[in-house]
């Protein structure tokens, strides 16, 4: 990771990119606002897990809010967005309502799945957001689909395909690696590098750590980088040469982006503190947080002060509040609902979805 | 009478009338495209439709079945060859988590429609690995359809059904039936001009009313020979019922015949633990028990895996005489 003197130039020099100088001074708050808003989210969503609102997992993006807001931030109508399942932060981002994605969390049926995905599973083909995907690495042949219905359907697009760094080492992404730059598939890989994949650090479950993940690029011959995640500028002018890539070559690109995540794994995790020290997290929570990064460079250019953030963080938390009495008063799904949505056919009582029996419980 | 064609022609005749049918009809497989298929089933597909409907993949499996359920959530509608149904399990989280369940967990705002199709069958002496038989395992997860045609009309039927079908379907095919021929009516015959063959609806390939032979894929020839014996040479006159889809299943016809016949045994090449049978022999005796007048039977295949041994491996699989001596001991 850059120092802190480091990442301050390297501030300055992303800033200038284009696709940064661009930027009006209402489109750089609404940044800020977006990291803050995921932030507040996930830190509000956690104080409902402790008070026994939902079951299951609960992986928080708490640090790596700049990768998925960055990324999404430059996409347009036929960029399309797929991820593993710490995914809030993507849903955020791509426009989805705090509303639907707590009363995800709370199994109720107002949320964005109705109550059937989960945490894990958030989903809106509207917004081009195709999950919110459970096991390692297996969306990452999807992402590769993704890219190549938009190249078949003579769309200028892409689609971004994140991951986790514990994700490299699974054999259906490099098939999809092989698939993509074989078939000039517009898709980004985005590794999102926190260092742990759940308590293994990347040191203990990578072979050649020094060498960093986007390397396994090489074996593909396809364009890769790396890019600082704690600098919001950066990974948006980092990114947009990848974008740019897919949409005039149609071609991949696996960035690997540096970032970190200030909780455990899942809030299941009971040994988070154990396999990183205190000291380390510490370093990152008040050093390298990319929040409090781009906030201070928004007080640098004159756009932001204290009082100005506090207002944001503020109405963040009414957000998210209010996301919460949302999901507290809406309805469970109804146990009759537990076979709506498994078939397109029956679901739609088509003569194919009325033939047969599709259901033997 | 209609042509005879074989069943791998029949299923060309299918791929191609849906490539024609629907621009978004994409067939992606190994060696589907230049090499004419392994089994030739896409020969000449390529020449005609090109590198963007018929598609040369890599062997990667997980890869291009992954790849092509992505695009299906876009609105392409992949068919998919695999060489063996048995490297399904190559792929087999893309089959099962994300074909199967993405239109769950997304409250229904997703649908799959690819198609996986290929041959799942023993009896070629090609080892375990090369001889699974998995209609089972796919149909016990709830959001997939399994397809099993038993001859070149169905076949063809089902899958033009099937690539039309807005859920994901797993065709399974027979390396053994491929070359064999049957009757298929020219288009021009048929009074829809088009011959498709619902997912559902299950086919008594012969009427009878002693006994119910019930199967799918090639076990229903193997049935329809043992019926003829049981008729020569013991005046057994057995009905045999192709279920040609397994989910969703005809239980209507199942349970007509049975109602007939009051004797039932399921045959499949299949294992028989939690196999196809099993459930088919619950869901009898559960619904219509008391017009039994004998146990439901199952034959399957001999529970040990597909041996090489070409001569041993013709008796793991169910044979005419398993049929006709296990009718025996219940008519």
């Amino acid at each position: 990771m850059e120092t802190t003197t480091k990442e301050e130039e390297a501030n300055a020099v992303f800033a200038e990119d284009p696709i940064n100088k661009s930027l009006s001074n209402e489109d750089k708050i609404d940044l800020l606002r977006q990291m803050v808003r995921v932030r507040r989210f996930e830190q509000v969503a956690l104080t409902e897990y402790q008070n026994d609102k939902m079951g299951g997992f609960l992986h928080l993006y708490i640090g790596q809010e700049s990768v998925a807001c960055g990324t999404i931030s430059i996409l347009g109508d036929h960029d399309h967005v797929i991820t593993a399942y710490r995914d809030h932060g993507h849903a955020l981002c791509v426009g989805m309502t705090m509303n639907e994605c707590m009363a995800e969390l709370f199994g109720k049926r107002t949320g964005c799945s109705k109550g059937k995905g989960g945490s894990m599973h958030y989903f809106a083909p509207d917004k081009n957001y195709w999950g919110g995907h459970g096991i390692v690495a297996g969306q990452t042949p999807l992402g590769a689909g993704l890219a190549y219905g938009v190249k078949y359907l003579g769309q200028k697009g892409s689609c971004l395909c994140y991951l986790g760094d514990g994700a490299v080492n699974q054999g259906a992404f490099h098939e999809a690696l092989n698939l993509a730059q074989l078939w000039d598939l517009p898709v980004i890989y985005v590794i999102e590098n926190n260092g742990y994949s759940m308590g293994t650090s990347q040191e203990r479950s990578s072979a050649h750590p020094e060498a960093g993940l986007a390397h396994r690029a090489l074996g593909y011959n396809m364009a890769w980088d790396q890019i600082n995640g704690v600098d919001l500028y950066e990974v948006r002018a980092k990114t947009k040469k990848a974008l740019d890539r897919a949409h005039n070559e149609s071609k991949p690109t696996l960035l690997e982006i540096f970032t970190y995540r200030h909780k455990g794994h899942s809030i299941a995790d009971a040994n988070a503190d154990k396999y990183r020290t205190k000291e380390e997290i510490q370093r990152y929570m008040h050093e390298h947080d990319p929040i409090t990064n781009f906030k201070d460079t928004l007080s640098d250019e004159g756009l932001i002060d204290d009082a100005g953030y506090k207002a944001l963080v503020k109405e963040a938390t009414k957000e998210a509040n209010d996301a919460v009495k949302f999901a507290d008063e809406s309805p469970y799904p109804d146990v009759s609902e537990l076979t709506d949505d498994v078939y397109w056919e029956v679901d739609n009582n088509t003569e194919a979805g009325r033939t047969g029996r599709h259901f033997f419980h | 009478m209609a042509r005879l064609i074989e069943y791998r022609d029949a299923l060309r005749e299918g791929l191609d009338e849906e490539l024609a049918h629907d621009d978004n009809v994409v067939l992606i497989g190994e060696e589907v495209a230049q090499y004419n298929g392994a089994y030739k089933v896409t020969e000449g597909l390529w020449k005609k439709w090109g590198d963007k409907r018929v598609v040369d993949a890599p062997i990667s499996e997980a890869g291009f079945i992954g790849m092509g359920i992505g695009a299906s959530m876009l609105g392409i509608r992949p068919v998919m060859e695999l060489m063996f149904f048995s490297f399904a399990y190559v792929a087999f989280d893309q089959m099962m988590n994300n074909a199967a369940t993405c239109r769950y967990m997304s409250g229904g705002l997703i649908n799959v429609p690819i198609v996986v199709r290929g041959p799942a069958n023993g009896g070629t002496n090609v080892g375990a690995t090369h001889s699974h038989t998995p209609e089972n395992i796919f149909a016990n997860m709830p959001g997939l359809k399994v397809v099993s045609p038993s001859n070149a009309y169905d076949a063809k039927g089902l899958i033009k059904a099937s690539i039309r079908d807005n859920d994901p379907v797993y065709f399974m095919e027979s390396t053994v039936l491929y070359g064999q021929k049957w009757e298929v009516p020219e288009n021009d015959e048929l009074p829809d001009g088009e011959l498709l063959v619902p997912l559902g609806k299950a086919d008594v390939k012969k009427e009878g009313t002693d006994i119910s032979l019930i199967g799918h894929g090639r076990a229903v020839i193997t049935s329809l020979e043992a019926a003829k014996i049981l008729e020569q040479e013991h005046g057994i006159n057995a009905e045999v019922v192709d279920l040609r889809s397994i989910r969703p299943l005809d239980e209507d016809t199942i349970l007509d015949s049975v109602r007939k016949t009051h004797r039932a045994i399921y045959i499949e090449e299949n294992k028989p633990f939690c196999g196809v049978g099993a459930q088919i022999a619950s869901m009898i005796q559960e619904r219509i028990f008391d017009y039994l007048d004998a146990p439901v039977l199952r034959i399957t295949s001999v529970d040990s895996p597909a041996i090489y041994s070409p001569p041993v491996e013709k008796e793991q699989l169910p044979t005419v005489s398993d049929i006709v001596e296990k009718a025996l001991s219940i008519c």
